[in-house]
């Protein structure tokens, strides 16, 4: 596991740890918490304070009978079944590769122009969630936002302004940031980003396209 | 604060005793852990789990429902369940904590914790309808008897944090609660949470980094 310089924020982990996350931005989180500690153990502590919640909290008499229909539900099986999801071995951490369907090799890429090529991956609606793979030295294309944009890198890596984003790193990007990502020369970048607006981009494509693209 | 909290705990358990039959050897060892210096009444629930995994204990499993399917219940209430509705998910939620009792790592969870989190789940599927992405499982080491150690420190470390909660102005109080009955945004929560998380953090983080070194 390599150094992961840039991580999720607080309110982005507790909103993961309480459940209220969009499916979109869940992802990133799910799949940034994959490859760092520091994050899963944050994340940890979070739903700590949602135990203490639950815990604290006044409770509410169950139906008569609850602990008996319980352990009828206990001797039918477990609704499904219980496993542990294996490790990964690809590029692609275990809940990235479950949407994806697999590693990669897998992802069915559209070009968007510039070199540039993305996979929606399907989510419930509130936020959108895609992989982008930008050629070595490329930049991507310019943008501003409206809302919450999460770029979390997975192969190469992007520099923006004085930040180096490698894999493992995420970039919490919010309305007031106005930003040029350019992938490092050498290798490919591939980043999954998930946004909870449209993007607004200001060069590469007309603001018409974008309903077409749904991004 | 401490002084005022133990009772509700202390009856808690004793209504759990006594009704289902706890005055037995296992009763003794249960009493001993939720009540000596050392052992906390998370210790307590930690055994009761031990019990429903490696026995598939229904007596251990009754204590478990009756502390913590009426919590459940008005968390699945609070975050926008019907009585009925909450009702069901809390029953599938406890049958959840029966089938997955193998999946509890103490060292990286209180009993609260992870009940919290299954009851979470069950919410974002029954009253959200979405999937929840959620991070690659570490498995437990070989020996989860060796974690011991880290399993009491972190029981322990909980039930302060549960302390803290409780001692944070109302207001403050009331935000966390909001934030995680899913009444707020994450753009709508704040960056501190006014709670001591430091050391809880701390702690699991070096359960992953032994986690992590028995696994290579």
């Amino acid at each position: 596991m390599g150094r992961i310089n840039h991580h999720l924020t607080d309110p982005l982990l507790i909103a993961y740890a309480a459940g209220t996350l969009p499916e979109a931005f869940s992802l990133v989180a799910a799949t940034h918490v994959s490859l760092c500690d520091e994050c899963r153990a944050r994340l940890a502590a979070f739903e700590a304070v949602g135990g203490a919640v639950v815990e604290t909290a006044e409770a509410v008499p169950v139906a008569e009978g609850s602990l008996a229909a319980t352990l009828a539900r206990i001797a039918a099986g477990p609704k499904a079944e219980i496993r542990t999801p294996p490790k990964a071995a690809g590029i692609l951490p275990a809940p990235l590769a479950a949407y994806v369907g697999g590693d990669l090799s897998a992802v069915r890429w559209r070009s968007v122009g510039g070199g540039v090529r993305q996979a929606i991956l399907p989510t419930s609606r509130g936020a959108s969630v895609r992989l982008l793979h930008i050629p070595a030295g490329a930049a991507v294309p310019d943008h501003g936002h409206r809302g919450t944009e999460l770029t979390l890198v997975l192969q190469g890596a992007f520099r923006d302004d004085a930040d180096r984003f490698a894999r493992g790193d995420v970039e919490v990007a919010d309305a007031s940031v106005e930003h040029t990502p350019v992938a490092e020369p050498g290798e490919d970048c591939i980043c999954l980003a998930a946004t909870d607006a449209p993007l607004r981009f200001n060069a590469l494509l007309p603001r018409l396209a974008q309903p077409f693209l749904r991004i | 604060m401490l002084a005022g909290a133990q009772p509700f705990e202390e009856s808690d358990a004793a209504v759990t005793r006594s009704s289902y039959g706890w005055e037995t050897d296992r009763g003794s060892v249960y009493r001993k852990m939720t009540r000596a210096g050392a052992g906390t009444a998370e210790a307590g629930w930690v055994e009761a789990v031990e019990r429903v995994r490696s026995q598939r204990d229904q007596q251990a499993f009754a204590a478990l429902f009756q502390h913590f399917a009426p919590r459940v219940k008005a968390y699945l209430m609070k975050s926008g369940a019907d009585a009925s509705l909450a009702e069901e998910c809390t029953q599938e939620v406890m049958a959840t904590l029966w089938h997955k009792a193998h999946l509890f790592d103490p060292a990286r969870a209180s009993v609260a914790t992870w009940v919290f989190t299954i009851a979470r789940n069950r919410r974002i599927d029954a009253l959200r309808k979405q999937r929840r992405p959620e991070p690659e499982e570490l498995p437990w080491g070989p020996e989860p008897d060796a974690s011991q150690d880290e399993a009491l420190a972190l029981q322990q470390e909980t039930e302060r944090l549960g302390e803290a909660l409780k001692q944070l102005p109302a207001k403050q109080r009331e935000l966390i609660e909001r934030a995680y009955f899913g009444d707020l945004s994450h753009s709508e929560i704040a960056e501190q949470t006014g709670l001591p998380l430091g050391t809880i953090k701390s702690r699991i983080r070096l359960a992953l980094e032994r986690l992590r070194h028995e696994m290579k």
